[in-house]
């Protein structure tokens, strides 16, 4: 069997690097493969949380219904109407309408600013009351839950680090798409990403937020 | 919508359409904060409606539901898995825990 044989069969067979078996390019499948590792990250830092309060005998609940969540809750309403205009982004791109797609990529920035300016003002709000990834302030009528500050800032801050990354790549990809130096693959990938990290915040704001109501 | 873009497997439509139901699992989130349930079963609550959430965003934002089966089948059992990782210390046995640790003072 001569090399070049060997060669078209391997090309033509689904599962031996020639065809795509997923149907979609490297970057799309490289992108769903860090949203995996990803996803085990995040479920490890939510199986900390979730371990250290349940064996803790008593764990804070200091978010009043206002303004701590209702505040939280007009994030989770930045994020997911930031996800809305991805996903026109993302259909703009398709279209190869390039004007449109990067309007629809700043709108999803300037959404994502706005939780992560939102959230930097709830930090600082905590952070004033004397919250640290060590203690809790000692106002605060919940003693011994040092570790309540250590998840609360691992995990929001962990997010945080998601959106801030991700509007730095939306960024990216609105500049190059913009130049046309991209192609609209490349909107699709970064849109993954950041329905991913809406997707994460999803289980955070129950979780953290819901689950601490001061009553 | 062009006709690609519908190819593609979404329309605008859908896409408000989607965006409007995460509101109102979201709505219904803060409501049941709001009212002030037992513990074990606002947690059983939430974590039911933000496994919805969640699959809704995977479905039509991320686009898995147009994707070949192929790709389902690879993703899902891992996430599958990241979700019983978050559980498993809530459900079913984590609650025991909360008898098992040491009493306050």
């Amino acid at each position: 069997m001569s090399d070049a044989h060997a060669e078209s069969v391997a090309l033509s067979s689904r599962w031996a690097g020639g065809a795509r078996p997923y149907a979609m390019g490297s970057k799309k499948l490289g992108m769903w493969l860090f949203i995996i590792s990803d996803a085990l990250t995040f479920s490890a830092l939510i199986m900390a949380y979730s371990y250290v309060r349940l064996s803790s005998p008593q764990w804070p609940t200091p978010f009043p219904f206002s303004p701590a969540i209702v505040f939280s809750t007009v994030m989770t309403f930045a994020l997911l109407s930031s996800s809305l205009t991805m996903v026109m982004a993302v259909a703009a791109a398709h279209r190869h309408d390039h004007r449109k797609a990067v309007l629809w990529l700043l709108a999803t920035m300037a959404c994502g600013t706005v939780f992560v300016v939102l959230h930097m003002m709830e930090w600082m709000h905590l952070i004033h009351e004397g919250l640290r990834p060590w203690t809790t302030p000692a106002q605060w009528p919940w003693p011994n839950t040092p570790l309540f500050g250590a998840t609360f800032f691992g995990l929001t801050g962990m997010h945080m680090l998601h959106v801030t990354i991700g509007i730095i790549y939306l960024g990216i990809i609105a500049l190059g798409f913009g130049k046309k130096k991209f192609e609209a693959e490349d909107v699709e990938v970064s849109g993954l990403y950041w329905h991913f990290v809406d997707l994460v915040w999803m289980f955070i704001f129950p979780l953290i937020y819901l689950m601490s109501i001061k009553f | 919508m062009s006709e690609h873009a519908e190819a593609h497997g979404g329309s605008t439509r859908l896409y408000i359409g989607i965006w409007f139901a995460l509101l109102a699992l979201t709505a219904i989130e803060v409501y049941l904060g709001y009212i002030h349930l037992p513990l074990h079963l606002m947690l059983t609550l939430l974590m039911g409606i933000s496994v919805i959430k969640a699959a809704l965003i995977m479905a039509y934002f991320m686009h898995l539901r147009f994707e070949r089966l192929s790709l389902f089948l690879t993703l899902v059992p891992i996430l599958v898995l990241c979700l019983c990782l978050i559980m498993i210390f809530f459900f079913p046995d984590g609650f025991r825990m909360q008898q098992l640790r040491t009493p306050l003072g």
